[in-house]
């Protein structure tokens, strides 16, 4: 090979890179479910972002005279036992629930991700070691400890960060930092037998030092199973929220994230199902569309898949 | 109100314009018991209304099997053991108690052939001793004669420190107890006692002496009849399973003629207050259900149609919003709202007004807790109108807005007021219940337009009533600047109630946050008065000082009651004078209950 020859290669390696991701946008967007589910985040999202500028109802103001009304014109989704609009509070909880959910799955993601695939690719008491981390984490009574953690920092973090943002980052810290370890097994599994395969191989033996064997090769190949547990993670930490809220631990009981709507509601729900129905709604097309997103995803970028045309 | 209108009152009770009941009520609104009330009533010379049977039955039995259910169940059936009301329920199946108060505060006789008073003369006029005369045909279940010495053994068995009794309270201003003859007793204090009737009335049942002398002292556990009682009640013992169920039957030689009138009973012990009231109302698979905290339109929703009612009688508990007076957020010798700070504002009068202002209790009352909580009118308007029915607590935001703007808190750029550097933010703490979030935001939304921030912060019940030292999110820490929870007054006098306020019961790292003082608020004037009316032997004038304790409490804002939460009970419609008495165990009149077909 001249020196020209290796001049010009990076050049002639980025065409076919280009046209590989504009095949998985292609790939991605003849997956019809996928679409539909992209759609649906995306209104639920510009939704709660943009939501609150048009819908113009206080989230917290209480009315008794409109208390439990189901859904009519001054009120699309009803209200809840203390007359406050219920629409609003969907919309402004949504921000909240979205982002815990999205963030804690990211770091769980990216935990679970990086320890996996150290603990695949290198091996041997590298591998033993992680894993036996994982299975620790995995013992650990996740209660007892999210009472410990809270109580350790939640006054430093409410100094430093104000009320509603310092819950959200041990929200988001606690449960991301509980649920990474299915995601590095998953990702771990998957390294392993793809080390072996004979496109790594190949790239080992064109001397691709580790790192680009992982990232370029490896990687890319594993993201499958991650994308999918990922989205389920978003569903999972969505209800973790509200778990740590019907406990005390969570946002202040004035915020109304999805989980919290849910919780005051179950109480009535024989007689005002619409203040549940709703914000299980939102929850359920979030985590189903997510759920999409990430089987078209994974589908898109795996290049062993071939659709049919 | 003071000692002169409280005269006026009873006096206008003796003359008939006002009735029994609503001077009940009244003092009730006062933080008075309503067997104080009584006491009162008695003194200015009111007759005592006798409790009405709606049914009296010609002969024993006949009513089969009276199935009840509380839902934390019973451990063990000794009354000096007690732990908790459910034991005290389930031993008053068996035991009975000297004397026992009606709905209405009155003393009862049970055991006893009458009430002792300062007009019979059983009462000495110092208040230092008191005389019972006990009935004569009484026998235990295992036919021995019941005398004055079981009433003595009973003294000294919960005396015994090594018999580690949890009545010993109501037992330990007792000098000594004479035996004037075989059925007659005369209880000598240590200093003169308005509240003569703490021991051996009440929860205070009496035990067999020739069954558990014994067992006094460090034997005290192994005692077979803690488990198996033998009594004098109107049912005898069949069987018991702790933590499960209690059986009783019929008692046929029971000291009041044609009672009981069922066979059997069934104490049943378990599940939760939500199904232990279907089980009542819904299913009609039982006939009586205890302490039922369920929110009133669940219950209403069940009564429709049902086979069973809520009954709501009316008792001491008040649910209220304690202010701190220390500062929370500032740790001196490893512990914050120590007595060694003073809260950044909430020393402040007009904050304390304001916030006085803010608490919307009519909506609360209306919207939240409906009959199960009751706002409290007469609590904390001027005391000389109280019985007129146009006082009421205030709500206004206006004017909470107008005395904190008078007392130059200003409001900054994002509302919220200022005064020398110092924000109006607080931290509103209670324990995690619906109904208490809801009176969270209720109070939060009026605060937020008086310029004042609140953060709501709800705590899991089990962390926040607990007694542990090392928590800091219990609520006798008090670790924020506003808390909100149920003050329950247990016993029939105010007494050690009202030791909440007194400066030698302030809960601190000192005494492991184990006394009574949560907001360590600090009166000279309230102290005097509260030890004045520890031996204070006229009851008017005994009253008139709890009023004025009282009143020191509100002027001061040093808590803000928000309603008082009478107890709930479900009972089958076919029930009948199954009446609570919010003094008293639930069985206190169980010889009475009958069922109609």
């Amino acid at each position: 090979m001249t020196a020209r020859a290796v001049e010009k290669l990076p050049v002639a390696l980025a065409a076919p890179r280009a046209l590989l991701w504009r095949e998985a946008v292609r790939r991605f967007r003849r997956h019809r479910l996928a679409m539909i589910g992209a759609t649906v985040l995306l209104v639920l999202v510009g939704a709660v972002v943009a939501g609150p500028l048009a819908w113009r109802l206080p989230v917290n103001e209480i009315d008794f005279t409109q208390k439990l009304k189901g859904p009519t014109w001054g009120h699309p989704l009803g209200t809840d036992d203390l007359g406050q609009d219920l629409l609003a509070r969907v919309l402004y909880g949504g921000r909240i629930s979205l982002a815990v959910g999205v963030a804690a799955m990211l770091i769980a993601i990216s935990i679970g991700t990086a320890i996996g695939a150290a603990s695949g690719y290198v091996g041997g008491a590298v591998d033993h070691t992680l894993m036996r981390i994982t299975d620790l984490f995995l013992s650990l009574p996740q209660l007892p400890l999210l009472l410990l953690i809270v109580y350790l920092f939640r006054d430093a973090l409410r100094k430093a960060l104000g009320p509603e943002g310092g819950v959200f980052v041990l929200v988001v810290a606690v449960i991301g930092g509980l649920r990474w370890m299915p995601v590095a097994r998953l990702v771990r599994a998957q390294f392993l037998s793809l080390r072996e395969k004979e496109f790594v191989e190949a790239a080992r033996s064109l001397g691709a030092p580790p790192l680009r064997q992982v990232v370029r090769h490896i990687l890319p190949n594993s993201m499958g199973p991650v994308i999918v547990a990922g989205s389920l993670d978003v569903a999972a930490a969505i209800i973790a929220e509200s778990t740590l809220s019907f406990l005390g631990l969570g946002f202040p009981p004035d915020i109304p994230t999805w989980g919290r709507l849910l919780f005051d509601a179950k109480d009535n729900l024989d007689f005002a199902p619409h203040w549940a129905i709703f914000p299980g709604t939102a929850i359920f097309l979030t985590v189903l569309s997510i759920n999409y997103i990430g089987d078209g995803l994974r589908d898109a970028l795996d290049p062993r898949r071939v659709l049919s045309r | 109100m003071d000692e002169r209108e409280l005269r006026e009152l009873t006096g206008r009770v003796k003359a008939g314009s006002l009735s029994r009941r609503r001077f009940v009520q009244t003092m009730l609104g006062l933080g008075l018991t309503a067997p104080m009330a009584a006491e009162m009533l008695a003194t200015a010379g009111v007759a005592r209304a006798e409790t009405k049977w709606s049914f009296n039955p010609t002969k024993r039995g006949g009513g089969g099997l009276l199935k009840t259910l509380w839902w934390q169940a019973p451990t063990l059936l000794n009354p000096h053991f007690a732990t908790g009301t459910k034991d005290q329920d389930a031993s008053r199946i068996f035991y009975e108690p000297l004397g026992s108060y009606d709905p209405d505060g009155n003393l009862v006789p049970m055991l006893a052939a009458e009430v002792p008073s300062l007009q019979n003369g059983q009462v000495a006029k110092d208040g230092t001793s008191v005389t019972w005369r006990l009935k004569k045909n009484v026998v235990w279940h295992d036919g021995k004669p019941f005398t004055a010495d079981d009433v003595i053994f009973n003294w000294e068995y919960v005396m015994d420190p090594a018999t580690a009794a949890t009545t010993q309270g109501s037992y330990r201003d007792i000098e000594r107890i004479d035996t004037l003859d075989s059925h007659t007793v005369k209880i000598v204090f240590k200093k003169p006692t308005p509240f003569w009737a703490a021991p051996f009335c009440g929860t205070e049942m009496i035990i067999p002496k020739h069954l558990f002398q014994a067992y006094k002292g460090d034997k005290s556990r192994e005692a077979p009849t803690n488990l198996k009682p033998v009594g004098t009640g109107p049912f005898r013992f069949v069987d018991f399973k702790p933590g499960d169920i209690v059986r009783g039957e019929l008692n046929p030689s029971y000291h009041v003629p044609n009672r009981p009138f069922f066979d059997a009973i069934e104490m049943k012990g378990g599940g939760d207050a939500v199904s232990a009231a279907r089980a009542v109302i819904q299913t009609g698979e039982y006939d009586y259900a205890w302490n039922i905290q369920v929110e009133d339109e669940a219950l209403k929703r069940m009564e429709q149609g049902g086979k069973g009612r809520a009954d709501i009688v009316a008792s001491g508990n008040i649910e209220h919003i304690g202010l701190n007076t220390t500062d929370p957020w500032t740790e001196v010798d490893g512990e914050r709202s120590s007595m060694k700070t003073a809260h950044p504002f909430l020393t402040d009068p007009a904050v304390r007004q304001a916030l006085n202002l803010l608490v919307d209790r009519g909506s609360v009352q209306d919207q939240i807790y409906g009959r199960t909580g009751i706002a409290t009118a007469n609590f904390l308007n001027a005391p000389s109108r109280f019985v007129s029915t146009n006082t009421r607590w205030e709500f206004s935001v206006d004017r909470a807005n107008a005395i904190l703007d008078g007392a130059g808190w200003k409001r900054g750029g994002d509302g919220i007021r200022t005064k020398d550097g110092k924000k109006l933010r607080l931290v509103y703490q209670t324990s995690i219940n619906p109904l208490r979030q809801k009176t969270q935001q209720v109070v939060k939304q009026a605060c937020t337009k008086a310029g004042i921030d609140v953060e709501l912060k709800s705590v899991t019940p089990s962390v926040y009533f607990s007694s542990d030292p090392a928590n800091p999110d219990t609520y006798a820490h008090f670790y924020a600047d506003i808390q909100m929870y149920t003050t329950t007054m247990t016993r029939p006098d105010p007494q050690r109630f009202m030791d909440q306020f007194t400066s030698w019961e302030i809960a601190s790292k000192e005494n492991k946050w184990a006394l009574t003082n949560i907001t360590r608020w600090r009166n000279a004037e309230y102290d005097r008065a509260w030890k004045a009316a520890e031996t204070e032997m006229d009851p008017l004038k005994r009253a008139a000082l709890f009023v004025k304790m009282n009143d020191l409490a509100i002027q001061h804002v040093v808590v803000i009651p928000v309603v008082f939460r009478p107890w709930v009970q479900v009972i089958s419609l076919k029930l009948r004078d199954a009446v609570k008495s919010g003094w008293d165990s639930d069985f206190w009149a169980l010889a009475y209950w009958s069922r109609h077909a």
